[in-house]
């Protein structure tokens, strides 16, 4: 006679199942990590039908312009007055070291290395994030749960070239642009700053601020946001044709653009300050 | 967890997720539309379940059967929006399930789709709307265009209205740009979602005719998906009657008012 012959069937059964506990851990668990996977995957095919359509006619020259022209232009004023804050705040906080320090000289040199570095192509990147981000996401969120985007489809049209291409590329090449217009308004600004501190002309000021650095100080970290770019329209995109669930489902292609889009930005910079740094040393 | 079908739709038309296994090449002699053993679900929900269907050129069916039992996905299934679970869809004999994008998108330049809620690009102007494929897809001029633009929107009864943006317009006025555009191409294919809805008797009357025209003098084949019972009977060949992602019955308006079965006398107890 077996042992289980004295165990009842139901408890042999219920052993062999995991309990409900660790069951439903598991699965709260692993949800998350499956949509995570899920995301990536989808981002990966969207990627690619982008880099497919890319390559054939017709090459969307009218629809490009007047992305250029959402990207760039009217999101020049919000990038100045932010690079321009930026350049007033890093004067204001740096003189007061520098000074106590005895490196008063240094400022202007602090300033324009900190800005063109760090700080202009940063806070360039986050600020398109989030206008230029929320917009796209919002804008093609709407043309999908309306159906205007099938509708484009259904004529016949590569929608991954007409909306999503001419985004991407508007974005790719508007950010070093806009990242040279917020580093131009910051050191105005830091120079303005300073000189009501202690009265210096610009001429000096710029003068003194480059004169330890190269032209890889300033090329590299400025290229570096075209990636920002890169990454913003991609997310932005994405995020808008897959949205679905009505005026809530926009809001949330628009919000999870700004997130997403944001924090890979932040996560590409740490990652491209430390290739710059290799590759430029 | 969302269904992939739900969640990206539109952007796998070209991946190579499907069942159907038959290429045949195109030929003239074939029927428009040949569906065949069809499936489609979102989650668990069944919508078609091995439907057959087969519409030849010069020929309009029109689809009819309660809320929700996938008419409207069966045309962008056709116009490969959407991708079946399983089955075979030919268009004109060119098998769509196993076409990539750009295969497609020539096919569907050949078919001309209304939607339900008309669909319209909102930051265009309804003659920018019209346009829009024009512009893409053919080589005319621009004031070739607006001749075409015209004629297409007095054959909707909209020719006022070019320069009106659709957030202007009713949702009847917007069906009748949708329309217009959907036949700006002159398809040889048309599918319309419920093209007759919102709209007045008199309007209604003017789309039919519309059809009518396009199946005798283009010999277009259409699929109408539609509730009005009275288009059905004026315009269409054959009648399909959907239940339960199925094809209950097939036939002629007559056949279908005449049938024994339940679900269709309930379906046609109210004469049109």
């Amino acid at each position: 006679m077996s042992d289980h012959a004295t165990v009842p069937r139901r408890w042999i059964e219920d052993a062999r199942q995991p309990p409900d506990l660790v069951r439903s851990a598991f699965a709260w668990l692993w949800r998350p990590i499956n949509e995570f996977l899920e995301w990536f995957g989808e981002l990966g095919i969207f990627v690619w039908q982008v880099m497919r359509a890319t390559i054939r006619r017709p090459f969307e020259g009218r629809e490009l312009i007047r992305q250029l022209d959402e990207v760039g232009s009217k999101s020049l004023p919000m990038v100045a007055l932010a690079g321009a804050a930026i350049g007033a705040v890093l004067a204001l906080e740096s003189r007061h070291s520098l000074v106590q320090f005895g490196a008063k000289s240094m400022l202007p040199a602090a300033i324009v290395f900190s800005i063109i570095h760090e700080t202009g192509p940063v806070v360039t990147g986050l600020v398109v994030s989030g206008r230029v981000g929320a917009g796209i996401g919002a804008e093609l969120g709407s043309m999908k749960v309306t159906e205007q985007i099938d509708a484009m489809e259904a004529s016949g049209v590569n929608v991954y070239k007409l909306l999503a291409f001419t985004r991407i590329l508007a974005c790719i090449l508007m950010l070093p642009l806009l990242t040279l217009a917020a580093d131009l308004s910051g050191i105005v600004t830091g120079w303005l700053a300073d000189t009501l501190a202690e009265p210096i002309s610009f001429h000096k000021f710029v003068h003194a601020g480059f004169a330890g650095a190269s032209f890889s100080d300033f090329l590299a970290p400025t290229f570096r946001t075209a990636a920002f770019g890169l990454i913003i329209g991609v997310i932005a995109s994405f995020q808008g044709m897959r949205s679905q669930g009505g005026t809530e489902g926009v809001g949330r292609s628009a919000t999870s653009s700004v997130v997403l889009s944001s924090l890979f930005v932040m996560l590409a910079d740490v990652v491209l300050m430390k290739l710059i740094l290799v590759f430029f040393p | 967890m969302r269904h992939p079908d739900q969640a990206f739709a539109q952007m796998e038309t070209d991946r190579g997720d499907n069942h159907a296994t038959e290429e045949t090449e195109p030929t003239s002699a074939s029927p428009a539309v040949v569906l065949r053993d069809l499936h489609k679900s979102f989650d668990a929900q069944k919508v078609l379940n091995g439907l057959d269907l087969t519409v030849d050129s010069g020929q309009t069916l029109a689809v009819l059967g309660r809320s929700g039992t996938g008419k409207s996905v069966l045309l962008k299934l056709v116009i490969g929006l959407k991708k079946p679970d399983a089955g075979s869809i030919q268009i004109h004999g060119q098998e769509i399930t196993s076409c990539d994008l750009e295969e497609m998108n020539e096919i569907r330049k050949k078919m001309g789709l209304l939607f339900q809620h008309a669909a319209l690009y909102d930051s265009l102007t309804v003659q920018e709307n019209i346009a829009f494929p024009l512009r893409r897809h053919t080589t005319m001029t621009a004031s070739e265009r607006t001749d075409r633009i015209k004629e297409l929107l007095a054959g909707v009864g909209m020719e006022a209205d070019l320069n009106k943006m659709p957030g202007d317009l009713s949702g009847g006025m917007q069906k009748r740009v949708g329309l217009a555009r959907a036949l700006a191409l002159e398809p040889d294919i048309l599918l319309l979602d419920e093209p007759t809805a919102g709209l007045d008797p008199i309007t209604s009357g003017e789309i039919d005719e519309l059809i009518l025209k396009l199946q005798e003098e283009r010999n277009v084949a259409s699929i109408v998906v539609t509730h009005d019972l009275h288009s059905a009977k004026v315009i269409a060949d054959r009648i399909v009657l959907l239940h339960q992602g199925n094809a209950v019955i097939e036939g002629t308006f007559g056949e279908l008012e005449h049938s024994d079965d339940k679900f269709v006398r309930e379906f046609f107890k109210r004469d049109p």
